[in-house]
């Protein structure tokens, strides 16, 4: 489940009201959810004293901070140049499609999130496809069709669409 | 002073000075994209590079100038960086300028043809088709990122200037963009759609909708609140197609709201009354001005003396004003003339004058810029005068302390560092709650009040029953932040007090504005710059229309009516018998029509059918009128009780002055002719005149009218239009060579015996309080984009972005009635009914809702309470106890 709650005033104990403790406050929120709510960053505007917009400017900047939850399980698909080559965007398109979902995308019953990645540093193991950090190697579309079952089936009564969907 | 050296020459530079400001100054053009002389400097462009001996290149625009610095704006390495800089700008530019509005208008365009460009790259480079969607989501400015070259402009100007920060820079790389919190579109976010950031865009990344190039410009003063923003009006053939700020003003320093800079549509709507209008049968019947002026004529000579009631306009201007009150006075034989500050800051006249001796503030708009403490309390400043609500925000910013009390959590709450959030009506118990903190701390200047005040003993006595734990029960209001509040005010000098409606419109608002003055002479904060009381005065002349002697006690310049050398100076001059019984005040008139002894009523631009409280009893009254005239530039809610209708000229289409909330005198001019077969009210009033057979009416021009009212009024003595000119004069200016008065008190306060006045008070609750059939309190209140009702809503995009009427609950009195956000619903008083929509919001207390009185669909003022307070006849619109039920 995505966790909502966040507790601003620990967090500004523990991190102060400087402006240079926008981002190591981020960091926690996100940490703590998996994505930073818009609730909390109308928060930690209100608390720094900046603008909402502002905080906004920080979190789109880095790629390190979302917008948006998590699903559950966060499959990232390479397309380094190795995976590349190996086919990493047919896998990538699979996913997409079957998922219903662009890169950095949520499954509306927030399973999965999608993400394409540059480079897992394993080019070896061409293309490769990362489930909640597992490093799966050498895929093809039938073995992330499973892959993608198994993740699914351990979630009771979710992700039965994943299954009709691959036939 | 620094001297530089650029380019070989000698250049003195002032103190702190960048090599850009330096170079600029001295007539030495370096280019540049995101420097603006208003803002920060930021080096974003890096176009403004120049060549530093010894430094090598450096962006102008950041690096301050050192004594013996020798600066080489021109060289090759500075114009080959240059030309990459421009080049990489370009890449990202949609390049159709001929399409573009701001073709020859563009900076870009002139930094591109001076720095000039590499053809061959540029062909390769350039944008040739949209790459982002533009956002048309806000009714008068077009945002395209096709053509944003990312300076910053806009973004500074919102945080530097307005203090909103609506938008900044998202995103990164390729995709970086300015967006708005969520890039979401603009009407969605917190832009207050001033158009600052319109104005300083270079380039064509934020335009003006249809946009026309005026022909020419005139000077005026923009027609909306008491700030009086001083306005260029740009004008093609008859039509005013633009407005913009006019930088030299003192009162506005160019910057202008939302209604100010693009409200100007009324003036050429279609809707506007181009004929007098006769009502035959119940309906309106055009007519030639002969007809209408000659009935007028004949039949308010049947009306003369106290059957007679004229209301003047807070809109008109000043000499209008004073031949009005000249028409009821000479003419009529009455002193029942007032005008729309009865239903505002009648309380401020009164107060201000018991206590200091005049009614008028006593310190100047700017001195909000030097104040250490500012105190607002009563008005939300950023609605309803928004160009001094942004430079409350800008104080605050630079580290002024501000503190805010209002019944509703207002947008100024966001910028200030203590917020009460009172009952309403509970003002009285509040201040002298904050008074007594003071006392008892030993905060008050014991030198001011001994030499300067008066009654102190009397006032200390009656602070004895304001005990904080009373206190706080009846504001609601904790201890420890009245405590909070009151040691700031005393002790973070100079500290400015800074209030509106929320205190005058009350059953007591006098009382409000005496413990106002109170407070304010016990922390010795009178007569000095940055310090005093700002009262907000609503309308563009209101204050004008007062000073004009439209009210029924006094004649120009607060001069009373019952005192006999005045009167006998005004018959001389006049050349007529004048009456010595002060008039009616205006909710009085409609009491009185009510019971037949008035009959005859002379309306002149205000739309009181609707802004009146208890509306119904007032439509009943000018229905029960023998004769009604209405002068008005547009059909109003007033105007179809008329019997007949005058096309008055707006402001654009005749001379005169308005006076703001500051006292200054300010010129407006004639840009446009009248619209249609409308006239310049001041000629109206004197045709009837004339055609009643009365002299001492022949002007050939206001600025005659204003050398009459110089003649006769000691604290205009000093004016005229000549010496008007430019930024205008604060009141009293009593001689030909007298500069005005910015500050008033400076050595002593205008009372007979020239020292302030201490008023002892009593807390008294409103007239009507909630119970068991009414549990709610309504308070009312504006809309950033309404001023009343009839101009605005002839704007269509000041309608478009707030297009009807809502009631604010609190989510708990919501949820308690099963009213969900946007539900209709019933608001019912002891007085009538009206149907509006829910806005369920926490930004009103519980027990407390909030309503605007913008909309003839909603005549919100058919429920509010008529009880006037007792020294100033002011009703309360405040404070109304209502029902609210799903509908």
């Amino acid at each position: 489940m995505v966790k909502e709650a966040f507790d601003i005033d620990a967090l500004i104990e523990r991190h102060g009201r400087e402006r240079s403790s926008l981002i190591p406050l981020l960091q926690e929120i996100q940490s703590e959810l998996g994505y930073v709510p818009k609730e909390a960053i109308k928060a930690v505007a209100r608390e720094l004293d900046i603008f909402e917009v502002e905080v906004y400017e920080v979190l789109t900047f880095y790629a390190q901070f979302r917008l948006t939850p998590r699903g559950k399980h966060v499959i990232k698909v390479c397309l380094g140049t190795a995976c590349h080559v190996m086919g990493g965007q047919d896998i990538f398109n699979y996913v997409s499609q079957v998922l219903g979902v662009s890169a950095g995308e949520t499954t509306k019953d927030g399973t999965f999130t999608l993400e394409r990645v540059a480079c897992l540093g394993c080019c070896g193991m061409a293309p490769v496809v990362a489930i909640d950090d597992q490093v799966h190697g050498r895929q093809t579309i039938s073995k992330v069709e499973k892959l993608l079952r198994e993740h699914a089936a351990n979630d009771v009564g979710k992700g039965e669409h994943v299954t009709k969907d691959a036939k | 002073m620094p001297a530089v050296y650029i380019n070989g020459s000698k250049v003195e530079a002032k103190d702190g000075a960048t090599i850009l400001q330096a170079a600029l100054d001295a007539g030495i053009y370096i280019p540049h994209l995101c420097h603006h002389p208003d803002l920060e400097p930021a080096g974003i462009c890096r176009l403004c590079l120049v060549e530093v001996e010894g430094r090598g290149i450096v962006a102008s625009c950041q690096a301050q100038v050192e004594d013996g610095m020798a600066v080489w704006t021109e060289t090759p390495m500075v114009q080959k960086a240059r030309q990459i800089s421009l080049e990489l700008l370009l890449t990202n530019h949609l390049g159709d300028c001929l399409s573009c509005p701001k073709d020859n208008e563009c900076k870009l365009q002139e930094v591109a043809s001076y720095i000039g460009i590499n053809e061959e790259r540029f062909k390769q480079l350039r944008m040739l088709a949209p790459q982002f969607p533009l956002d048309e989501s806000n009714p008068f400015f077009l945002r395209d990122p096709n053509r944003c070259v990312l300076c910053g402009i806009c973004v500074r100007t919102c945080d530097e200037i307005q203090g909103i920060g609506a938008i900044n820079y998202a995103f990164r790389g390729f995709a970086t963009t300015i967006a708005t919190f969520g890039n979401k579109p603009i009407v969605e976010s917190n832009c207050e759609s001033c158009g600052e950031c319109v104005v300083r865009c270079p380039t064509g990344a934020l335009v003006p909708k249809n946009y026309r190039k005026p022909a020419k410009e005139v000077k005026s003063i923009c027609p909306y609140c008491g700030v009086g923003c001083s306005i260029y009006l740009g004008v093609r053939g008859n039509e005013v197609v633009f407005v913009r700020g006019d930088k030299d003003s003192p009162v506005n320093e160019g910057q202008l709201c939302v209604k100010g800079r693009f409200g100007f549509g009324f003036i050429n709507s279609p809707e506007r009354l181009r004929k007098p209008l006769v009502k035959r049968n119940g309906e309106f019947v055009e007519v030639t001005w002969d007809e209408a002026l000659d009935l007028v004529a004949s039949k308010f000579s049947q009306y003369k003396g106290d059957q007679f009631a004229a209301v003047a306009s807070a809109r008109c201007t000043n000499e209008e004003n004073y031949l009005v009150q000249k028409f009821a006075r000479a003419v009529m034989q009455t002193n029942n003339v007032d005008n729309c500050a009865r239903l505002c800051h009648a309380p401020t006249v009164a107060g201000l004058n018991i206590a200091y001796g005049t009614g008028g503030g006593t310190n100047p708009i700017s001195d909000i810029d030097g104040a250490s403490c500012i105190f607002v309390i009563g008005s939300n400043t950023t609605v309803a005068h928004p160009v001094v609500g942004t430079r409350i925000r800008r104080a605050a910013r630079r580290g002024a302390t501000l503190i805010v009390a209002d019944p509703r959590r207002i947008e100024l709450f966001n910028h200030a560092h203590v917020c009460l959030q009172q009952r309403p009506g509970s003002d009285v118990a509040l201040l002298m709650g904050m008074a007594r903190v003071i006392y008892e701390q030993g905060l008050h200047d014991e030198e001011f009040i001994r030499e300067r005040c008066e009654n102190f003993e009397a006032f200390v006595e009656s602070l004895e029953q304001f005990e904080l734990d009373f206190v706080e029960e009846v504001t609601n209001v904790p201890k420890e932040k009245i405590i909070q509040a009151a040691t700031l005010y005393a002790t973070r000098k100079p500290s400015l007090i800074i209030y509106s409606l929320g205190i005058t419109e009350h059953s007591h608002g006098a009382e409000n504005v005496l413990a106002l003055a109170n407070l304010a002479m016990l922390t010795g904060n009178v007569g000095k710059p940055s310090a005093g009381v700002m009262p907000l005065r609503g309308q563009n002349n209101v204050q004008g229309a007062c000073d004009m002697g439209c009210i029924p006690a006094s004649f120009p310049g607060y001069q009373p009516v019952k005192d006999g050398a005045v009167r006998r100076k005004f018959e001389k001059a006049w050349g007529c018998r004048l009456s010595e019984k002060p008039g009616l005040t205006l909710v009085e008139m409609f009491q009185e029509a009510l019971k037949g002894n008035v009959r005859a009523f002379y309306i002149v631009g205000m739309d009181l059918a609707y802004s009146m409280p208890n509306a119904r009893m007032v439509w009943e009254a000018l229905e029960r009128a023998e004769f009604v005239v209405v002068q008005e530039i547009l059909m109003t809610g007033t105007a179809k009780f008329a019997h007949v209708i005058l096309p008055g000229a707006s402001f654009a289409e005749k001379d005169g002055t308005f006076t703001n909330l500051e006292r200054r005198v300010q010129l407006i001019r004639k840009a446009i002719e009248p619209i249609g077969d409308a006239r310049p009210d001041w000629w109206i009033t004197c045709e009837i005149a004339k055609r009643m057979g009365a002299t001492g009416f022949d002007y050939s021009h206001p600025s005659e009218v204003m050398d009459e009212i110089a003649r006769l009024t000691p604290s205009f003595a000093g004016m005229s239009f000549a010496r008007l000119e430019g930024a205008g004069i604060q009141w009293p200016c009593t001689s030909p060579d007298h500069p005005g008065t910015p500050i008033l008190h400076i050595e002593a306060f205008n009372t007979p015996t020239g020292k302030g006045h201490f008023s002892p008070l009593q807390y008294k609750p409103p007239a009507e309080m909630p119970d068991d059939e009414y549990p709610l309190i309504l308070t009312t209140g504006r809309s950033l984009y309404h001023f009343h009702l009839s101009m605005t809503r002839r704007v269509e995009g000041l309608l478009a972005l707030h297009p009807e009427e809502r009631i604010w609950l609190n989510p708990k009195d919501a949820s308690k009635l099963g009213i969900a956000d946007g539900d209709k619903v019933k608001v019912i008083s002891r007085r009538g009914e009206v149907f509006t929509r829910a806005k369920v919001t926490e930004d009103v207390a519980p027990g407390t809702a909030f309503m605007t009185f913008h909309f003839y669909e909603t005549p919100t003022n058919i429920l509010v309470n008529e009880a006037l307070c007792p020294i100033a006849k002011t009703p309360e619109f405040k404070v109304t106890a209502i029902r609210v039920e799903r509908a």
